[in-house]
């Protein structure tokens, strides 16, 4: 496994030194104290590199990317695989706000919480079906203007009685489907978005991503399964079809 | 000094410390985690204040001034003399620094008002805050940009680590620390525009635009406030010195009118916390902050971090022992604080108060 | 055939070859344009007020109603108006009359202000998905609240807070009485009102009982005439107002004509039937700014102390008179503005007294803050408001609601013709006749007015969604959103308001 320290150093610095490395062919690469660097991993292309990043990588991380994947051992920040294309990020701690922003491929696991707006305006296109998991809590307006793709909220280690999803869910859905482990309150969703029971098709899709998400994570399948999901779809392609007059 | 130019826009980084202990902490953390967040400021001002600076002179204000001239430090020392008890006069102690060529004259006095001034019920804070309203108001080229006591502000125009170089911050203590990084758009930055920015010992970095800013510009100036920077995180100082020193308000409901809880969410509580929230988003909506914002606000007690009520601006919060850290980013805590003991983000509009034990 | 020597303004026309002599306009022109000539429809044309009715209800579009050529010679300084009302007063004596708000082109400051929006620095925020509020409080407001904890940490008011009209959205109906327009145009508001969460405002005609199930959403009015006041009547509503004044005709007052009050209408006004109802200009209990507190608490102790709103004109001096208002004790100023309109109101009063809601407004609100004690009271803004974006200029000059009442007369089906004093009006609006007025179904127009109220919501949304903002509060009084185009010096500095580039 390729090494670079990156303690101190500027993300610039950093990601040209990792692009480097991932031009020279390695394709096992360890980013070691890594501490708020911005956009590690934006815009690399190749499927085959695998980056371990040791600390907390800054905001932006894998945006754009198409291809490779990441592991973070720590917590990380904001806007994670922000208009991502391909790919995966794994991250083994919490995660900020608006993550998987445009998304339109790859994979993001989450073990910990996430923040507000996670999966805003994720969107599938031809074959490609991006897709989200965190494994703790989320804040407001998960799944805001979701457009395609799978969003999967787990609520692992949420206080009891507490609420699992913050307010709006799916506010602006119009695409994809949304899971959550757990009762979900209609109140609290958005207008667009209708609550179901998955069907058996749903959860064998659903199951093949979390044995993945738990394989990558060192999560029991069977106690991640053992609550029962609903699913939230939107109920209109064109929610606000009735809003404009000519 | 021209204070009456547009309203001043910026983006910006934000870290607060506090030891609830009152173990007093060394600027050199504050500046480390400051520094690493550069990126979210550009270059145009950066500042810090601290609490628990000035121990042995803890029961007078401690006054930072910043003079365009020796003239408006003539003018202000005059209208000094004439109206309060100076027990010390200073300079601030800088120290050269490569990107500051130019910088304003510093000085700092500690001082108590006359007690003759204080006339009509007139406590010794109202008189101060008149005192700083008029003299950044009237009195051409000085500016009075830290008035509160045992606690003090250092800020320019450079990125963090030069003005905390320039300000020697690393030779201060503290046991409350807050700092801001700043990214202005319209301004080619004034040393007065930076932040934290104060009133008395209310301290504000604050990060985002608030929308607002109109009507709660307005607003406070019915309350006699002189809104005189045409900056949001004025708005922020007048706002919690009229609601908590003024109205009385504690600090977790002076959060519920900066971050009005939404209509939708009142109507889910019981009928009386829905008449008081009722109440005082009927008597104080035109001192909601409306847009995106984090902020930071150290007060004598303690340290308050805040976000809108639809979280349009990060805030991190972590803990180690004693110590409480918020920050835009957490990384920025865990340049000082590798290995926190939680570290969370608080939801929409949930203030996070800390309060030093007595 | 012309009984004038003032050419009609109008000319009704009926293309033969398409008349499928149905005999429809007959039957709807409620001022007899239209007869029957035995093989084809006769046309009276000086009768026409080109309200359109003919033409929307002739099945074969046989109808065109054109503006009148051959008037007078076309004078940029003797308009037609100048020289028609000349030759009506001098072959009558008389003062020549009109409905409507004044139609003179005076500037429209409205027009000159321009909205903020963000860019970058402050995200805009999407009114679809997100959170708006809307919602406004209307009332008297302490200064500063007390509030305690309970011990299981909740809030506690311990301020006994004064009483408030709630508004789902910052919208009014302008005051409207019964006899100026029909009771299923009344009704019409009313509907409306329940359904959007907001007020109507019965005017001064008194309240009829079919309005009772609406009484939730009804403001009461007082005037000079008294109409239909009692202590049954001041309290059936949500709150009283007093009305004082009429931007349309400031210092004048009403005039009610016998032919206007039918059974229905005498009744709700307590009054006998074919009698001129006559409200005077001055309400004779106030002479002075005392005797409006004297009249204001009067009514505050027959309703146990509901909100008061004062209604008045916005005059020369308007801010001082309101900040007399406020102290007097209203919770509501009701500012009707130069343009506002009328049932009926001499032309020389509608188009030369008063002055714009713009001015009067920023004047009103800068007066009170100067004071400290804008919060003492909530203002309306009322006199032209045609739009969505008209309310959210009003809202950031000061105002706390707006009222509309053309807006909302035009949904019935008013083309704002001016006609409204003949009591003729064929859509049923301004009319007492029961054939016309049948014609105005409550149901169907209050689901348009509703439909209105819900479009100007949405946009009042998007506006506060690109300002950045999601409450309206956050709008109302914050000039600094508001830019001035081809503004004098005076006039921004008046509205308190930059010039666009600055």
């Amino acid at each position: 496994m390729y090494e670079i320290d990156a303690k101190g150093i500027y993300y610039r610095k950093l990601n040209e030194m990792l692009r480097e490395a991932v031009a020279r062919g390695e394709k096992e690469i360890l980013l070691k104290n890594v501490n708020g660097q911005y956009y590690i991993g934006d815009g690399i292309r190749q499927g085959d590199v695998k980056i371990t990043i040791d600390g907390v990588p800054g905001n932006d991380l894998a945006a754009f990317m198409d291809g490779p994947t990441i592991l973070v051992k720590d917590n990380a920040q904001d806007n994670i695989g922000n208009t991502m294309n391909a790919g995966k990020v794994v991250v083994e701690g919490h995660a900020g706000d608006v993550l998987g922003y445009g998304m339109r491929g790859g994979k993001l696991f989450v073990k910990g919480d996430v923040g507000y707006r996670i999966g805003i305006h994720m969107k599938g296109y031809k074959r490609q079906v991006p897709v989200i998991i965190a494994g703790g809590t989320a804040g407001d307006f998960f799944g805001e203007y979701m457009a395609g793709g799978i969003l999967v909220l787990l609520g692992l280690g949420a206080e009891n009685g507490k609420p699992i999803v913050g307010d709006y869910l799916g506010s602006g859905m119009h695409g994809g489907a949304i899971f959550v482990r757990g009762e979900v309150d209609e109140t609290r969703c958005g207008k667009e978005v209708g609550i179901m029971e998955p069907d058996e098709e749903d959860m064998k899709l659903l199951k093949s991503y979390l044995k993945e998400y738990c394989e990558d994570l060192g999560l029991d399948l069977e106690e991640v399964m053992k609550r029962p999901f609903k699913k939230l779809i939107p109920v209109s392609l064109r929610p606000y079809g009735n809003l404009y007059c000519y | 000094m021209n204070h009456n130019y547009e309203k001043d826009i910026s983006g910006c980084g934000l870290i607060g410390i506090i030891n609830k202990k009152k173990q007093r902490l060394g600027g050199e953390f504050v500046k480390k985690s400051l520094c690493l967040m550069n990126d979210r400021g550009n270059g145009l001002g950066a500042g810090f204040a601290a609490y628990g600076l000035y121990p042995e002179l803890s029961d007078h204000y401690a006054l930072h001034v910043m003079y365009d001239d020796p003239t408006s430090q003539r003018d202000f020392e005059e209208f000094l003399k004439e109206n309060y008890d100076v027990e010390k006069i200073e300079e601030i102690p800088t120290k050269p620094v490569p990107s500051i060529t130019i910088s304003p004259l510093l000085m700092r006095y500690f001082v108590k008002p006359h007690k003759k001034m204080l006339v009509g019920g007139m406590t010794e804070d109202d008189f101060v805050v008149r005192t700083v309203m008029q003299v950044n108001s009237e009195i051409a080229g000085a500016y009075v940009f830290s008035s509160g006591k045992n606690m003090g502000v250092f800020k320019g125009v450079s990125n963090p680590r030069e003005i905390a170089d320039f300000f020697r911050i690393e030779e201060y203590e503290g046991y409350i620390w807050t700092g801001h990084t700043r990214f202005p758009t319209n301004t080619p930055g004034w040393w007065g525009g930076a932040h934290p920015f104060t009133l008395l010992d209310w301290s504000i970095v604050h990060n985002g635009e608030i929308s607002s800013y109109g009507i709660n510009k307005r607003y406070l100036e019915m309350y006699g406030y002189k809104l005189t920077l045409l900056t949001d995180t004025e708005v922020v100082a007048y706002t919690l010195d009229l609601l908590i020193r003024k109205h009385g308000l504690d600090i977790s409901t002076a959060c519920k009118v900066l971050a009005a809880p939404f209509w939708k969410d009142v109507e889910r509580m019981d009928e009386g916390e829905k008449d008081a929230m009722t109440a005082l988003r009927m008597t104080y909506g035109s001192a909601l902050l409306n847009g995106p914002f984090s902020l930071l606000f150290g007060h004598r007690k303690g340290l308050v971090g805040i976000n809108d009520r639809i979280k349009l601006r990060p805030l991190v919060v972590a803990t180690k022992g004693d110590v409480v850290f918020m920050s835009s980013e957490e990384s920025s805590i865990r340049e000082i604080c590798p290995k926190p003991d939680r570290a969370w983000a608080p939801r929409a509009g949930e203030p996070v108060i800390v309060e030093l034990e007595d | 055939m012309f009984n004038s020597l003032a050419p009609p303004e109008y000319l009704a026309t009926i293309d033969t070859d398409k008349c499928i002599r149905c005999k429809r306009c007959i039957q709807n022109c409620g001022w007899s344009t239209y007869s029957w000539g035995g093989d084809r429809v006769l046309i009276e044309t000086t009768k026409c007020v080109k309200c359109l009715r003919c033409y929307h209800y002739c099945p074969v579009e046989a109808i065109d109603i054109l503006d009148n050529a051959t008037r007078f010679k076309s004078n940029a300084n003797w308009s037609y108006m100048n020289i028609r009302n000349i030759k009506r007063q001098a072959e009558t004596g008389g003062m020549p009359i009109t409905g409507m708000g004044s139609d003179l082109p005076y500037p429209v400051l409205f027009d000159h202000l321009l909205l903020d929006a963000c860019q970058v620095t402050n995200p805009s925020i999407d009114p679809l998905r997100e959170p708006m509020e809307l919602r406004t409080y209307l009332g008297k407001k302490p200064s500063k609240l007390e509030v305690e904890k309970t011990p299981d940490g909740k809030l506690k008011l311990k301020t006994e807070m004064p009483p408030q009209l709630k508004l789902e959205l910052p919208f009014t109906f302008s005051p409207m009485s019964f006899g100026s327009i029909s009771l299923n145009a009344q009704k019409v508001l009313a509907m409306a009102a329940k359904e959007c969460g907001i007020v109507m405002n019965t005017g001064e005609g008194g309240l009829h009982e079919d309005l009772l199930p609406y009484k939730d959403h009804i403001m009461v009015q007082v005037a000079s005439g008294r109409f239909g006041v009692n202590p049954d009547y001041l309290n059936a509503g949500v709150a009283c107002e007093i009305k004082i004044g009429q931007g349309a005709k400031p210092g004048i007052g009403g005039h009610l004509p016998g032919e206007k009050i039918p059974l229905q209408v005498a009744k709700t006004r307590m009054i006998p039937v074919g009698t001129d109802a006559l409200s005077p200009a001055p309400q004779h209990d106030i002479y002075s700014i005392e005797d409006l507190r004297q009249l204001i608490y009067a009514i505050k102790e027959a309703t146990n102390y509901k909100p008061v709103s004062i209604k008045i004109a916005t005059v020369h001096n308007v801010a001082p008179i309101v900040s007399g208002i406020v102290r007097a004790g209203a919770d509501i100023v009701y500012l009707d503005g130069f343009r506002g309109g009328t049932g009926a109101a001499p032309n020389i009063i509608r188009d030369h007294l008063g002055i714009p809601i713009e001015h009067a407004l920023a004047a009103v609100d800068d007066r009170l803050r100067q004071e400290g004690i804008r919060n003492e009271a909530s203002i309306i803004a009322a006199g032209g408001i045609r739009s969505s974006a008209d309310a959210a200029k009003a809202i950031a000059l000061g105002a706390d609601a707006v009222a509309m009442g053309t807006a909302a007369l035009v949904t019935m089906g008013c083309t704002v013709c001016g006609k409204c004093y003949t009591g003729n009006c064929s859509w049923g609006i301004t009319t007492q006749r029961p054939e016309l007025t049948v014609r105005l179904d409550p149901e169907i127009f209050a689901e348009r007015l509703i439909n209105l109220i819900r479009a100007w919501s949405h946009e009042l949304q998007e506006i506060l969604g690109a300002l950045g903002v999601n409450a309206i509060e956050s709008l109302r009084g914050s000039r600094e959103r508001l830019r001035g185009v081809g503004l004098d010096e005076q006039t921004l500095d008046i509205l308190g308001v930059k010039p666009a580039g600055r």
